[in-house]
Formats: C-alpha cells, sequence, structure tokens
C-alpha cells in the first residue's frame, strides 16, 4: 500500500532542462493554432506559463512584451501559454484572454490550453512559469526552466535569469543556470487532479 | 471591582492596539523553531497579492483561536515585497485584525530561501509549513479549515521514532499522507 502511495503523483513535476521540449498546438487568441512550426525561422522559444488574473503575471506582463520585442529578432520569440481552468478562475477564461491580449497588445501568441494538458507536460506550477528552449538538430531542446528574473517588483536588485541564459546560448555555451525557482500564483487546477 | 474597571479602561487601548509586522530572516525563524520543544509550529506563507492566501488566512486565524490553551504556534510569513510592507502588508493586517504573528521575509533571493523551506516547493503561494519536534511537512497547496484541522492533528501526535531521520524519508511520509487525505 505504501509502495504504490508514494509512487502515486501527489504533485505535478517540472520538466528538467536538458529533455526535448513536447511539442503541442494550441489555439490563439486571434483564432490560430499555434506549434513549435509556426515559427519555421526561429532559433528556440521562450515558453512563458501566464495568465490574467495573478498580479505576479501582471507585474511581469510588460516585461514578456519587452523580451519578445527584442528576442523574436534574434531568433527566440515568446509563445505565451494559459496554464489555469477557466473552471477554477473565470477571469482566464478563452474570451477573457482575448480581451486581456487585446488591450495590452500582446506582440505574442496567447494560448488557450483546453484540459491543461501542455500544462501538466511541461509541470508548470506557478504563473509566470518559463521554460526555454532550443532548436539543436531541429529538435526543440528544454534548456532553462524556471523565473524570468528574482524580482517580481521589478526592484533595483535584480538578477535577469532568463535574458542571462539567452546570452549565454547566444555566445555558443549552455545556461550556467538551467533552472531556477519563482516565487507566483500557484497554476489553478480543478482539486481532482492533485 | 472599581480596580477591575480602571485596569480595563488602563489595558482597553492596549489591546485593541494594532497589530505590528516586522521582518524576520528563515535563520532567525528555523532558530526560533529549534526552541520550541513540545510547540506544533505551523508557517504559513502568504502575499497580500496572493488571493488564495486571503481566502484561507480565516482558517489559520480560527486554528489558533481553536487551540489557544494547545502548544501550537502559527506564525504568517509574507512574501511582500519589502516595499509594501507600510502600504500593503500592515494595512491588510490591521483591517483583518490578524491575531497571528505576522512577519513579513527579510531574506532576498527566492533561489535560495525557497529550497531552504523546502526542496520540493517551486515558489507557488500560498505554501504552509508544519513543525513538530523532528517532523517537518510542507504543503504546496490552498487549506479549507477541515484539512488544515486533520494536518495539524497528525503532526501533533507524530513522534519521530529516530532523531536522525532524514528529510528525504520525511518528506516521503508527507507525500503519502495527503495522498491518503485526498483519497478518502
Amino acid at each position: 500500500m505504501i509502495v504504490i502511495c508514494g509512487s502515486t503523483q501527489a504533485q505535478i513535476n517540472t520538466i528538467t532542462p536538458g529533455t526535448k521540449a513536447p511539442t503541442f498546438s494550441l489555439p490563439g487568441v486571434d483564432g490560430k493554432e499555434i506549434s513549435f512550426t509556426s515559427f519555421p525561422d526561429a532559433r528556440g522559444y521562450i515558453i512563458v506559463f501566464t495568465c490574467n488574473t495573478c498580479p505576479v503575471s501582471k507585474a511581469y506582463e510588460q516585461r514578456i512584451i519587452s523580451l519578445h520585442k527584442k528576442y523574436a529578432p534574434m531568433g527566440y520569440p515568446v509563445i505565451a501559454i494559459n496554464p489555469n481552468d477557466p473552471n477554477v478562475v473565470a477571469g482566464d477564461s478563452f474570451e477573457a484572454m482575448k480581451d486581456r491580449a487585446k488591450s495590452k497588445q500582446y506582440p505574442f501568441p496567447y494560448l488557450f490550453d483546453q484540459g491543461q494538458s501542455v500544462t501538466n507536460i511541461y509541470g508548470a506550477r506557478v504563473t509566470p512559469h518559463v521554460f526555454l528552449i532550443q532548436k539543436k538538430n531541429n529538435q526543440p531542446m528544454v534548456v532553462y526552466t524556471g523565473a524570468i528574473d528574482n524580482d517580481p517588483d521589478n526592484g533595483e536588485k535584480l538578477t535577469p535569469y532568463l535574458e542571462n541564459a539567452l546570452h549565454e546560448l547566444a555566445e555558443g555555451n549552455m545556461p550556467s543556470m538551467a533552472s531556477t525557482k519563482a516565487i507566483g500564483c500557484s497554476v489553478k487546477r480543478k482539486k481532482s487532479d492533485l | 471591582m472599581k480596580t477591575f474597571l480602571i485596569m480595563l479602561i488602563y489595558f482597553l487601548p492596549f489591546n485593541v492596539e494594532a497589530q505590528k509586522v516586522r521582518l524576520i530572516t528563515l535563520d532567525d525563524l528555523y532558530r526560533r523553531i529549534q526552541r520550541g520543544n513540545d510547540t506544533t509550529y505551523i508557517i504559513n506563507f502568504w502575499a497580500t497579492w496572493c488571493a488564495p492566501c486571503l481566502e484561507e488566512l480565516p482558517h489559520f486565524e480560527k486554528l489558533s483561536a481553536s487551540f489557544n490553551k494547545s502548544p501550537l504556534k502559527v506564525i504568517l510569513v509574507s512574501l511582500d515585497a519589502r516595499s509594501k510592507m507600510n502600504k500593503t502588508v500592515v494595512p491588510y493586517v490591521q483591517k483583518k485584525m490578524l491575531s497571528n504573528e505576522v512577519f513579513l521575509l527579510a531574506d532576498n533571493d527566492p533561489q535560495i530561501y525557497i529550497n531552504r523551506v523546502d526542496l520540493n516547493w517551486s515558489g507557488a503561494l500560498p505554501a504552509t509549513l508544519m513543525v513538530h519536534k523532528n517532523t517537518r511537512r510542507f504543503y504546496e497547496q490552498e487549506f479549507s479549515y477541515e484539512e488544515l484541522l486533520i494536518q495539524y492533528n497528525k503532526i501533533k501526535k507524530y513522534e519521530t521514532p529516530i532523531s536522525a531521520i532524514g528529510d528525504r524519508y520525511m518528506r516521503f511520509y508527507t507525500s503519502t499522507d495527503q495522498y491518503h487525505y485526498t483519497r478518502h
């Protein structure tokens, strides 16, 4: 009995850097289905699990927009995915996502993950939660997971983990800090999933 | 009786004086827990920006009020930014008249303090750490009052058989207990 209990997933495990990034195809707020192949010239992707409702996500919103504007031309576009179950948080419905993307003029796709399957495969646990993907021999590989930086408040003592990782990739190196932890809102899942 | 009334008048303003929020480091918190002997510590990590945290705060208030004769200490540790202390945290604590001790975490590197609270913590809030003697249990979840009561009753009865028991072993216990609970 104990063995059975112990092996049961009591929590979601975050995918580890060095593994292949699971592929997906999800609907975006503009009505288009988005997958890795939607960006044929990309050298990688900045996947951000973020949402409408979490105050930490809101605090990071402008920084995510800036990241896309800076790194999409360098081959790393942002793909935002909302990991929350809209049955738990109504403010994260597909319709609400469309409104938010429009009013904040998101320059990147904002995807709805019905049933939270992509969220669970990646093991997103907080919002915002970043997964940096690099294409290697045409395979999408996870090279960094965690926080955008160490300060949701955008204070002065900022360590930009994600940008540091992107700079290291640009220099042909792997990120020296391959995973970090992020203070944020829990991903809102149905109670029965846990 | 007269003396009593005078005392009441004297102490009344003192008692309704607004609750203070102080800074605390994890080191100080852990030192305090180590000195706790028989006390069960329930440390709830929260933030004013975290809606589910604010929803469960009354359950922690109710628990400490219900067990005010037991060796139970509930400590609320806010992860709000230090800059929010006077603008947001203190007004919230005073408005809600929280009776549990409230601190704001002084440690400023999440990469260090998250793992020092628990290696399995992703950093998502709310999160709760329960400590009784050598037993530690960590919960990255929101509590209902009933769930909180069950976990408190469990840990206060739990005696670690060997003092040198590993952290890993304890975490295994944590996950199985949670599983048992969610199953039944």
